[in-house]
């Protein structure tokens, strides 16, 4: 199902966003997947879709060079992995922000522009260089949540915010240090259905304003087919790429995942996947652990 | 008011009260000691409270009584039993209970057990050292009112040396305790700084344990910094709360202690947990009047993203 995806030769693809080749990763002495070949190109919007543990999250750590293969070669934005770390925003999946966390949401946002900095910032007039520089630093994060539209609420402490309206502020952090590739790891993931549908609408539209690549993990694509270019999917140990109606597709991933697998259009477009050997996901024990299983 | 009489009294007039207090040197000793350590002991508690890492900035106040019954037993000052063994404890939590594969569970049963051996190796020194320890209400309750010149310099210089390092770490370190992962994903050595977190946090306890007691530590680690983030979410005046709490707490603690019968460490945690209580029922009141306020809206609407995405109603 690679022919899609336009390789050059034995050379990476020029302008590629992320380029895997024969890719094999490792955790703990356990083959998370191999044989993975992906490639996916400047400004476009893929999903990256499988079931829990298929090593969704586990590809965007190799990706961001957190994580070295084992057999086969990565690039990113025309680099080893891990090289342009500064031109990817990464959304690492987690669960909400406790009640408790007494931060506003521009400081969240703050701390994806300059958190790795050392130093504290320490007050500074403002027409000094340093102040302007200061001010030059709120007007960006000021602009990454003018533009995911978290201005009304990105005063009150995150704690507080509904989902939806962190998962917003999250992406403004992602945004925030304007990337040339998004990595956003289950953003859609713990939200209602209504909210899905938005959110998944504004990273849409903040791929198509900032020109960025957006890989995007998933495990129900629906909220996304609207805007998807392709989709990646992860199962059984491989992977398959190409358009939502070449992979979501049930003699493809029937193959893929070894099993008979059937996959269901509904009338209004929606897609559901019936008998994948994995149980349907448990939304709250799967963030547990997810430090110890790879995903 | 009987005039004549030697025992200080508190009048109304409060320049005449406070030039009273600043008139003996170990007064001045305490205050300049209780300021150094509340603001120590402010700006690495707030962090502590930040990172929910209360349970173990406990365990650290609990290794000053191996600490000090080892000193007393081998016969050295017991500072230098504090430093050693809130260091050490410091470095055992962070191999223990660090690294972000380790669930919340798992960390503090980690802690627990760090701390209960650093109990029962107090309780081995007392037995082996055999006679009385003159010093054990000290130890749990502190000496706000015999702290030399001496004491009052290698405080100063130590929290000069802890703050410099904080302020040199302040960013990263506060990424690293809201958002590990993705902090380790920009290249902060989100591990690292959580050893070198814990090894400040144990300086700080030491040097607070002297002066307050191992049991009163929180009243200067947790309660200004609570009372602050409870007051505001900005972390700049966070900070700056915290420390003026904290000395605040200190100045008027040990002002009352002059003028009373009672030991300055009750009215030092009194004040704490008063402003404490304060500080919540503040919030509890603006929270009741801006829930009544805002009416509750159930969905956000994404504003300027054209028309919801088609074929998915709730």
């Amino acid at each position: 199902m690679s022919a899609v995806s336009a390789v050059s030769g034995a050379g990476t693809t020029a302008g590629a966003a992320i380029e895997l080749r024969d890719a094999r990763v490792e955790v703990g002495g356990r083959t998370v997947w191999s044989d993975v070949s992906m490639s996916m190109a400047q400004g476009e919007f893929v999903a990256l879709l499988g079931a829990n543990g298929s090593g969704k999250s586990t590809l965007l750590k190799a990706a961001l060079g957190m994580l070295g293969l084992s057999a086969g070669s990565i690039s990113v934005l025309g680099g080893p992995a891990g090289e342009a770390n500064a031109q990817i925003g990464y959304l690492p999946q987690r669960r909400a922000f406790d009640a408790g966390t007494r931060l506003r949401g521009v400081d969240i946002v703050r701390l994806g522009y300059d958190g790795a900095r050392w130093g504290v910032p320490l007050p500074a007039p403002r027409w000094s260089a340093a102040g302007r520089r200061r001010g030059a630093d709120a007007g960006r994060v000021a602009e990454a949540i003018e533009r995911v539209g978290a201005s009304a609420y990105a005063d009150r402490p995150i704690g507080e915010c509904s989902g939806g309206e962190q998962q917003r502020l999250l992406i403004a952090q992602a945004l925030v240090q304007r990337p040339r590739l998004l990595l956003l790891d289950e953003p859609l993931d713990s939200l209602d259905l209504p909210n899905q549908a938005t959110v998944a609408a504004l990273v849409a539209r903040v791929r198509q304003e900032a020109g960025v690549a957006v890989l995007l993990v998933a495990h129900d694509v629906n909220p996304l087919l609207p805007y998807l270019d392709r989709v990646v999917y992860l199962a059984g140990g491989h992977a398959v790429e190409g358009t939502v109606a070449e992979v979501i597709d049930s003699e493809t991933l029937s193959g893929l995942y070894g099993v008979p697998v059937e996959v269901l259009k509904a009338r209004d477009g929606r897609l559901v996947v019936v008998g994948q050997p994995e149980p349907p996901a448990h939304h709250h024990d799967r963030h547990e652990h997810s430090h110890e299983h790879a995903h | 008011m009987r005039a004549g009489v030697a025992e200080p009294t508190l009048t109304w007039n409060l320049a005449r009260d406070t030039s009273e207090v600043l008139k003996y040197h170990f007064m001045v000793n305490a205050l300049l000691a209780g300021t150094i350590v509340a603001a120590m002991a402010g700006l690495l508690g707030w962090f502590m409270v930040l990172r929910r890492q209360t349970f173990a900035g406990h365990t650290l106040a609990m290794m000053a009584f191996p600490g000090a019954t080892g000193a007393a037993l081998i016969g050295v000052a017991a500072a230098w039993g504090y430093f050693v063994f809130c260091g050490a404890g410091a470095l055992a939590i962070g191999w223990l209970a660090g690294g972000r594969t380790r669930s919340w569970s798992e960390q503090s049963a980690g802690i627990g057990v760090v701390q209960a051996l650093a109990l029962a190796l107090g309780f081995l020194f007392v037995s082996l050292y055999g006679g009385v320890l003159g010093d054990l209400e000290n130890l749990l309750f502190g000496t706000f009112l015999g702290v030399s010149d001496g004491q009052v310099l290698a405080l100063a210089v130590l929290a000069a040396g802890s703050l410099i390092a904080l302020a040199a770490l302040g960013r990263p370190l506060l990424f690293a305790s809201v958002d590990p992962d993705l902090a380790g994903a920009r290249g902060v050595p989100v591990r690292g700084l959580s050893i070198v977190f814990l090894g400040l946090l144990g300086l700080a306890v030491a040097a607070t344990s002297q002066i307050t007691g191992v049991l009163l530590v929180f009243a200067l680690l947790v309660a200004p910094a609570a009372t602050a983030q409870a007051l505001t979410t900005r972390p700049g005046p966070s900070l700056a709360l915290t420390v003026a709490i904290g000395v605040a707490i200190v100045w008027v603690g040990l002002g009352i202690a002059y003028f009373s019968a009672y030991p300055a460490g009750f009215y030092v945690a009194s004040i704490a947990f008063a402003l404490y209580m304060l500080a919540r029922a503040w919030v509890w009141v603006r929270g009741v009047h801006s829930s009544q306020r805002r009416a509750a809206p159930g969905v956000e609407p994404e504003m300027g993203a054209g028309p919801p995405a088609e074929g998915v109603i709730a």
